[in-house]
């Protein structure tokens, strides 16, 4: 019954995207509710990814620091914590925080107005909700997700490179140089791409158990809550396979 | 003053709505089964019924924004159930719905919400907008409260300006949710003199749902009542507001004595205790005169006080109609 009824939700959701994708193609694009929301979502997310991303480059610095000391290859430390920051650690923090801030509050609005019938008047006065409301928050999403991504990868950057210049004594020649002989652009873009996908699925999940919620003020916060934990797995899950499937396509260098 | 026929040589107006054997269920629990009316165009009707008997759901699926288990909904040829997406929003732009709790837009303010429709959906220029905005305002009373949220005000002024929103594209087909709940009695008044002043000067199709006995009694050209799942009864008030039916009686005269009890349906215990306890019914009160629109003028879905009564041969309760004199004028 259980199984049932989530395979019936997935399906419900993948036909929501449908939805959401066509409304993506209607003209004309909500201009202005898309400024409204990517600046919206930016004020909620941005200062939690900038200081989510200092220790995380602190933290990842220092790991491998001492690691690569053991290990006898100190003039990698730069290289190993760059790509660290710039391939894993930043679209992780932009999850997290695309997630849990971003996220919560599109569903939370969604869901508010979803009980207070404002979308069925909507739709009764001839607007199609997932044109108006869904397509620009999606987009704005996705926006604001590279953004973050840029930011988290050069705030963690930053970090990395106090921590192992300054604190372990690293040599901020061999840091940057050491990026050159293991990292190329293509890791960057890979970020971005991740980012990218991670804020359409975020708004994706967020809109859909929105307009979904039922049951008054305390099925919004059920709605909320599920939309949190069900795009954190799900970006974890898609984090993974985009890696997997980057290191199969891209030849990395020094192999 | 009155034509002879009832409206044979004028051209039909307004559109007509024709719901046939609709049945809704939630997750496998029926709400109502099989509800076959006719929303006669140009007229006004109201849907009455206890609580928690679907009325709300009835005027959502009317609408479309809730798909039926069975059944049809007829509007100027098109069944709205079977309708695609794209040709529902066309159909829609004949309604203006009233929701139960007004469902106006949060982050709007009142004039904004009153003038979201005519943005979406005409080009009229600014000045025009703001005319037809406030002309709607003025007629809910709300001139002055133009500037607030819809979260600073209270329940019976969202009421009212969503029934201003829900208005302003000159709707054919206009449903209300409750229109009346909330609202004081001077208001609930102005409000039933409006409703028939609309009527007359739009012809638009009426159907108000409301708990208001006297509303029920005195505006509409049709009543209908959803109860225990069915609906119990629906045509003219003259032929509700004379009808014996247990059930039709108990509700429109407000009555504890019948078969409806608090929790929707009394069990065949109480009701034997009511039969051995010889409680009598009352007798009906007398079928009191429909609202008049206030410019004396005639509406087209007006019928001649008694009229039904009169051609079906039912004596209509003493004293009904006021001083007209039944059944003569015709
Ligand atoms: N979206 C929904 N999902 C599941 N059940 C619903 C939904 N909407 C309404 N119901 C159920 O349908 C029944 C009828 O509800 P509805 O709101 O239409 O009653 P109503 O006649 O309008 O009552 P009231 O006079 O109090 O407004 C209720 O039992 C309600 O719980
Ligand atoms: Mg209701």
């Amino acid at each position: 019954m259980r199984v049932a009824s989530g395979v019936a939700q997935a399906g419900t959701f993948f036909a929501f995207c449908l939805d959401a994708l066509r409304g993506l193609g209607r003209r004309p694009f909500q201009v202005r509710e898309f400024i409204q929301q990517a600046w919206f979502i930016s004020s909620v997310s941005i200062l939690p990814a900038a200081l989510v991303s200092i220790p995380f480059g602190a933290v990842i610095a220092l790991q491998l620091g001492s690691l690569v000391r053991q290990l006898g290859a100190q003039s990698f430390t730069g290289a190993a914590s760059v790509l660290a920051v710039v391939r894993e650690a930043g679209p992780i923090v932009t999850a997290l925080i695309i997630a849990g801030a971003g996220g919560s509050a599109i569903c939370a609005d969604l869901g508010s107005r979803k009980i207070r019938e404002e979308l069925d008047a909507m739709e009764v006065l001839g607007i199609d909700p997932m044109h108006r409301l869904v397509a620009p928050r999606v987009v704005a999403s996705m926006l604001v997700a590279v953004l973050l991504n840029g930011l988290v990868s050069v705030v963690g950057v930053s970090g990395g490179y106090f921590f192992n210049v300054v604190m372990q004594g690293g040599t901020p020649g061999a840091y940057l140089a050491s990026f050159q002989a293991l990292g190329q652009l293509p890791d960057l873009v890979v970020g971005e791409i991740k980012a990218l996908l991670f804020g359409a699925a975020a708004a994706l999940v967020a809109s859909y158990k929105g307009m979904t919620a039922r049951g008054g003020p305390k099925g919004v916060g059920d709605a909320v809550n599920q939309s949190v934990v069900i795009t954190f797995m799900l970006l974890f899950a898609l984090n993974f396979v985009i890696t997997a499937v980057y290191f199969q396509v891209v030849p990395q260098k020094g192999t | 003053m009155y034509p002879t026929t009832d409206g044979g040589q004028e051209e039909p107006v307004g559109v007509e709505v024709r719901v046939e054997g609709l049945t809704k269920s939630f997750g496998g629990q029926p709400v109502w089964r099989d509800v076959t009316l006719t929303l006669p165009a140009g007229e006004i009707s109201v849907l009455l019924g206890p609580s928690g008997t679907g009325k709300s759901v009835f005027l959502k699926t009317l609408v479309g924004l809730l798909k039926p288990d069975r059944g049809s909904i007829m509007i100027e040829g098109q069944d709205l159930p079977r309708l695609s997406e794209r040709a529902l929003y066309e159909v829609r732009k004949l309604f203006g719905v009233l929701f139960q709790d007004g469902a106006l837009f949060g982050s709007m303010n009142l004039f904004d919400n009153v003038a979201f429709p005519l943005r979406e959906h005409t080009r009229k220029p600014e000045s025009e907008v703001r005319r037809i905005v406030y002309e709607k305002l003025e007629m809910v009373g709300l001139v002055g409260a133009e500037h607030k949220l819809p979260g600073e005000i209270s329940g019976g002024m969202r009421k009212r300006a969503g029934l201003a929103r829900a208005l302003v594209l000159d709707p054919e087909i206009i449903l209300f949710d409750e229109p009346d709940s909330g609202l004081d009695p001077v208001r609930t008044a102005y409000l039933n003199q409006l409703i028939v002043d609309l009527n007359q000067q739009t012809d638009a199709t009426f159907l108000i749902v409301t708990h208001d006995i006297n509303t029920a009694r005195t505006v509409p050209d049709n009543i209908g009542l959803i109860y225990h799942g069915h609906l119990a009864m629906f045509g003219p008030r003259e032929m509700l507001l004379s009808s014996t039916e247990p059930v039709v009686r108990q509700f429109l005269n407000a009555q504890r004595v019948g078969p409806i009890g608090m929790a929707e349906e009394k069990d065949a215990d109480e009701l034997q205790a009511e039969a051995a306890a010889g409680v009598e019914l009352p007798p009906l009160p007398p079928i009191p005169p429909q609202l008049r629109p206030s410019n004396g003028r005639r509406r087209r879905g007006e019928r001649v006080a008694g009229q039904w009564c009169w051609r079906n041969g039912v004596t209509p309760p003493p004293g009904s109609f006021g001083d007209e004199v039944v059944g003569v004028r015709r």
